[in-house]
């Protein structure tokens, strides 16, 4: 086994700006302060993966200084999910990280069931795995699509979202609606997966690693994307721990960590990967680290469906009344059924008092969920970690030496999705 | 457990659901931080999570449904509680998340309690990871950080006025623009 942290360093020492850690201030011994052109990038700019706004100190096309300004599209999620029973609340998570909608669903559903103590039945671990797996080529399709498209690669972009289309169309079968599926269900799935799905989703892993290999054909031989992306936005494993970066931005540091292998949940420990480590801590190593990924995710998927096929007709939610609806059928035929899905749905279902805090490796890192339960229907507290906010810290310390150019390569490799940094 | 015996400032150790809980008294916290990042290997810090218990297991609370004028939609006692839950020291808890990234990884929570008013010292020196997360819980629920650099609104407009998450905010206690009849 290799060690966790790489033995040599990008850079001497530490870049973290000493003030504050996210502020890069204009140094006057370096730059004159007559020279300085602020310039406002964003909010609503259409590289800027959302509404992030960068306030940026220019000096000619150098970058002299920075900060992020978020906060656009914050929306109040957590204090409406106070409000909503554990239940209802489920929906929301996947509208945080839009792109990372079913990681998002099953990491406040883990969280829940960790305060209940309810067990899954096989079967729905296998499938919620094989889609988490999905959900991760989607995210990574869509950042690979739309960072290509920030550098002047257009065409990468229709390609992209023509596989991340066929993704949404597996996300359809098993939940009905392409994106943000409350498939996950406390205790297990809402339905059974459908007929059928193993054969299409088999289809898919066929052709994705064909796609990938195309991908990276298109870019690794093309002198404008490496000269664009070799060597930008340098970020060293000291520095990314220390920023709490997560997910590929670590991966690419040279920091060898995925939750799935050192700190295994769900079956991960059950199944077959390689975690993808890149050395030189630059734009083009993040995006080595996501090729990489999307190959070993459909790895991961293929096994999934191999052992979906062998669970063919086990449970595939726990059978617990009090916490789970009961099937419709019995609806009509039996009055305690009626009864406990008259309770569940009106007040919702009690959780034991307690708190936890329950991190999984979503597409873009570290995703924790902290729960406070006052043994009530609702939750006290929900709060999310979401690897985004933590990403973009690391803006300050990324874009120094750039030009005004590279900001956008830079900020379009931390891969952040603004819902999941404002919530 | 033992391992964190030496930690400074420790007033109680706890465990629950496979996870450990370290209270610290809030005027130590640099100095147990810098002691669980340097001797228990603690490189990373995942998390801050803010939380306000005001009104912890009084039945009504906990489902409150207002708007500005403080209607409660809810009438008490239909929360659905089996048990009156263990009370709390104090009306706010901050709870740092920490991660050991090394070959023998862990996770440890590390908590403090403070009143409203009361201020906990920033651990900005010891992870700069805490700039964005302290502004966070600043904004949203009001707990000061002193020596934060920067302990400006993060998240809601810089003239926003009170902090959204506590528990006496309202939800529906934003004004609605326009929405006032013309004098």
């Amino acid at each position: 086994m290799t060690s966790i942290l790489p033995s040599a360093a990008i850079y001497e020492g530490t870049r973290i700006p000493s003030r504050v850690p996210t502020i890069l201030d204009v140094d006057p011994a370096k730059h004159d302060p007559e020279d300085i052109l602020r310039v406002n990038f964003g909010p609503n700019h259409p590289s800027t993966h959302g509404v992030l706004r960068l306030v940026v100190d220019l000096d000619g096309e150098q970058v002299a200084g920075i900060r992020a300004v978020i906060g656009y599209l914050h929306t109040g999620f957590e204090k409406t999910m106070e409000h909503k029973s554990w239940w209802k609340s489920i929906t929301y998570p996947a509208r945080i990280d839009y792109l990372s909608f079913h990681s998002n669903e099953l990491e406040y559903v883990l969280a829940i069931e960790k305060l209940l103590g309810i067990e899954v039945p096989r079967r729905a671990i296998w499938a919620r795995m094989a889609l988490a797996e999905l959900n991760r080529i989607h995210s990574h399709l869509v950042w690979l699509g739309t960072s290509a498209l920030e550098i002047g690669a257009i065409s990468l972009f229709w390609y992209a979202f023509d596989d991340r289309d066929a993704i949404l169309d597996l996300f359809e079968l098993a939940g009905g609606t392409r994106f943000h599926t409350r498939y996950v269900q406390v205790g297990g799935l809402a339905e059974d997966l459908p007929p059928g799905f193993t054969e299409e989703a088999r289809r898919f892993c066929e052709q994705m690693p064909r796609s990938v290999d195309e991908y990276e054909a298109l870019l690794d031989r093309q002198t404008i994307w490496l000269e664009r992306t070799k060597g930008i936005g340098l970020l060293s494993a000291a520095d990314a721990i220390a920023l709490g970066q997560s997910g590929p931005i670590l991966r690419a540091s040279g920091v060898n960590w995925d939750l799935r292998k050192n700190m295994p949940y769900l079956f991960y420990d059950q199944v077959e990967f390689d975690v993808p480590v890149y050395y030189n801590g630059d734009v083009y190593d993040r995006y080595k680290v996501h090729m990489d990924e999307m190959r070993q995710s459909v790895r991961i998927v293929r096994q999934c469906l191999d052992r979906l096929d062998e669970t063919e007709g086990e449970p595939w939610i726990a059978d617990d009344r009090k916490v789970v609806l009961p099937p419709r059928h019995e609806l009509h035929t039996s009055m305690e059924s009626l009864i406990h899905h008259f309770k569940i749905v009106t007040e919702g279902y009690t959780v034991p008092e307690g708190e936890v805090y329950v991190v999984i490796e979503s597409p873009r890192g570290e995703a924790g969920c902290y729960l406070v339960s006052d043994g009530g229907p609702r939750p006290w507290r929900v709060k999310f970690r979401p690897p985004s906010f933590a990403a973009l810290q690391a803006t300050a310390t990324a874009v120094q030496g750039c030009l005004v150019a590279d900001l956008v390569a830079v900020a379009a490799s931390l891969d952040p999705v603004m819902g999941d940094v404002d919530r | 457990m033992t391992e964190y015996a030496g930690v400074p400032g420790l007033v109680e150790t706890r465990e629950a659901y496979g996870e450990v809980t370290l209270v610290i008294d809030p005027a130590r916290i640099v100095e147990a931080c810098t002691y669980l990042r340097d001797v228990a290997g603690f490189n990373m810090l995942s998390d801050i999570a803010a939380a306000d218990y005001l009104g912890w297991g009084e039945p009504g609370v906990a489902g409150y449904i207002g708007t500005s004028d403080g209607r409660d939609l809810n009438a008490p006692g239909s929360q659905g509680h089996a048990r009156v839950p263990d009370p709390k020291p104090k009306r706010f808890s901050v709870s740092y998340h920490l991660l050991r990234i090394s070959d023998d990884p862990a996770r440890v929570r590390v908590q403090v309690w403070l009143d409203d008013g009361e201020s906990v010292d920033s651990v900005i020196r010891v992870w700069p990871a805490a700039d964005w997360f302290e502004r966070e819980a600043w904004d949203l629920m009001g707990i000061r950080f002193e020596g934060h650099p920067n302990l400006v609104r993060l998240l809601m407009p810089d003239d926003w006025e009170g902090h959204p998450l506590r528990k006496d905010y309202p939800l529906g206690g934003e004004p609605v623009r326009f929405s006032e009849e013309e004098a």
